[in-house]
């Protein structure tokens, strides 16, 4: 048996949307090299409209995949459909990750996340800071699921 | 070209030892316990791969027992020599920082069992020193447990001289030898060791099979209880077939040995050269008191699966102490031993060639290897931080 379903090894081999952005609108980087996977985040905003994304990303093969999913999931889409973005749907639509690997797609959801919150501060934007949770969790790598 | 480079994880069986144990496998099934004639063709089919072993190894066959492999032979050492000591009210007991976890687990449970365990510092580069062994024995220390080699970064620990200050001072030595014997010269007098354990599947044989040297007269605890066989001290049918294949395979990694270690030492030292010119990475381990075929690096700004992930694909199989390969969320015990940041361990890589490896394999990795660092740094945002100067190499 593989570790990786067939998808996840095609997000990891041919990641979508991966490099660095120069003109981001927003950047949103979470995890830490400590715990071993860090995702970096750039949007494009037009509109309320998320136009462009890219990521690079420090990890293991389910980090990068969860990076290259995340990204072709919120591409094109308004802001608040992207931040309902979960690391559940990530996950789901690589066809499921191993149970140890689930805190992967955690970090691609917050990476989301991040990106959007740096884009509303630097633009001004007026936001609930309740929507983004606590700053101290945030790259949540501990209290991930499915680690024991 | 798909490239194992993976031997210090499990090696290929080998022809030869599969043609001696097909036998065992097919017409001659007998039980070694059984009197009749098949049963006493598979006794002594059992007696030779036992004299075999002690003869590489320059022990007595009486102080040979056969196991289920590497694991078992740790963990029967241990106990044996824990409870030696317990006996004359000795509970402590000193390893290494870095051994296999056959050797961590089993010390830890007898420290739950009211046991003493001192676990001694391997240093940046590996290797613990004969007199820091003895420094830390006691009057209660019961036994000395240090690995011969290292399974991850295959440095080679001073056997010889810490099984000298054992002897001095009274105590039981055992070393975990999974990793040199079939590999290395290892001869049980001369180096003065108690007690010793092997795996075939280290050497070209098959795995599941092992063995425990144990010097006469060091009482034996068993780990599985059951009928007479290896003498009482491991119950359970004999598994002939395997054991005739870890003779035959020793057998068969034993002649020759310096010329098999001559040329392996060429293809490391090339994969050495080659692979510490990619910038910022490093060596983990000593230099020169290492096995013939085991090399570990570390690459700074990348992640070891993705890396592993990437070589497969390219036809190199190696392996990681990264933290996601091993599905914790720490990298391995033995890198955090060596001192090395987190984010370091993080980027490790693990190429074990051995006798079965040729040239051009080694080119093969010398030229995937730099493709896929270069790749990965390439969509790294740690790697991008080090480019810009917003954090400081440390390698
Ligand atoms: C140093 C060392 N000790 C013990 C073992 C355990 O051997 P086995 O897998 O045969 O139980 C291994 C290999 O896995 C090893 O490398
Ligand atoms: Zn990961």
């Amino acid at each position: 048996m593989a570790l990786y379903s067939d998808k996840v090894m095609d997000h990891f081999q041919n990641p979508r949307n991966v490099g660095k952005m120069e003109d981001a609108d927003g950047i949103g980087e979470v995890g830490n090299a400590v715990c071993g996977d860090i995702m970096r985040m750039y949007i494009k905003v037009r509109d309320g409209i998320i136009t462009d994304v890219k990521f690079i990303t420090f990890g293991c093969g389910s980090a990068i995949a969860s990076s290259s999913m995340a990204t072709e999931m919120i591409k094109g889409k308004p802001i608040a459909e992207a931040l309902e973005l979960s690391n559940k749907a990530v996950a789901e639509a690589l066809d499921g990750l191993p149970a140890h690997k689930l805190h992967c797609s955690v970090l691609a959801e917050e990476a989301v996340r991040a990106a959007v919150k740096d884009y509303y501060d630097k633009h001004g934007v007026a936001y609930d800071p309740a929507i983004f949770g606590c700053d101290s969790c945030a790259h949540g790598h501990d209290q991930a699921p499915g680690e024991a | 070209m798909y490239v194992y480079a993976d031997n210090a994880a499990t090696t290929a069986l080998s022809p030869k030892a599969l043609e001696a144990m097909l036998p065992y496998l097919q017409g001659e099934y007998g039980n070694a316990s059984s009197l009749h004639s098949v049963g006493q063709r598979a006794a002594e089919a059992l007696q030779k791969a036992r004299d075999t072993v002690a003869e590489v190894i320059h022990a007595d066959p009486k102080e040979i027992y056969f196991t289920g492999g590497g694991s078992e032979a740790d963990n029967q050492a241990i106990l044996s020599g824990a409870m030696a000591g317990a006996r004359k009210g000795k509970k402590h007991l000193i390893s290494t920082a870095f051994e296999h976890h056959a050797v961590l687990h089993t010390l830890k449970k007898l420290e739950s069992q009211g046991f003493e365990v001192t676990l001694l510092d391997v240093h940046k580069n590996g290797v613990v020193s004969a007199e820091e062994v003895a420094a830390a024995i006691r009057p209660d220390t019961a036994l000395v447990t240090i690995m011969f080699v290292n399974n991850e970064i295959g440095t080679i620990q001073p056997i010889g001289e810490i099984a000298k200050v054992c002897r001095e001072k009274g105590v039981l030595f055992h070393t975990d030898a999974v990793q040199a014997v079939g590999h290395l010269p290892v001869d049980v007098q001369a180096l003065g060791v108690d007690m010793l354990s092997m795996a075939a599947h280290k050497f070209h044989g098959p795995k599941g099979v092992g063995a425990l040297y144990v010097r006469r007269g060091v009482p034996v605890v068993n780990v599985i209880e059951g009928g007479q066989q290896e003498r009482g001290k491991r119950g359970g049918t004999e598994n002939i077939a395997g054991i005739v294949g870890m003779a035959a395979a020793l057998k068969e990694a034993v002649t020759d040995l310096e010329g098999h270690m001559a040329y392996v030492t060429g293809l490391r030292e090339k994969l050495i050269t080659g692979l510490t010119q990619i910038p910022h990475s490093c060596l983990n381990g000593d230099r020169e008191k290492r096995v013939p075929g085991t090399v570990n690096l570390c690459f700074e700004g990348i992640e070891g699966e993705g890396l592993l992930l990437w070589l497969d694909a390219k036809g190199v199989a190696a392996s990681s102490g990264s933290a996601c390969t091993s599905g914790s969320l720490d990298p391995s015990h033995v890198l955090l031993a060596l001192g090395l940041p987190h984010e370091i361990a993080h980027g490790s890589l693990r190429l074990s060639v051995d006798a079965w490896n040729t040239e051009e394999e080694v080119d093969h990795i010398l030229q995937v290897v730099p493709e896929v660092v270069k790749y990965l740094r390439d969509m790294s945002p740690v790697w991008d931080e080090l480019e810009r100067g917003e954090a400081t190499h440390l390698i």
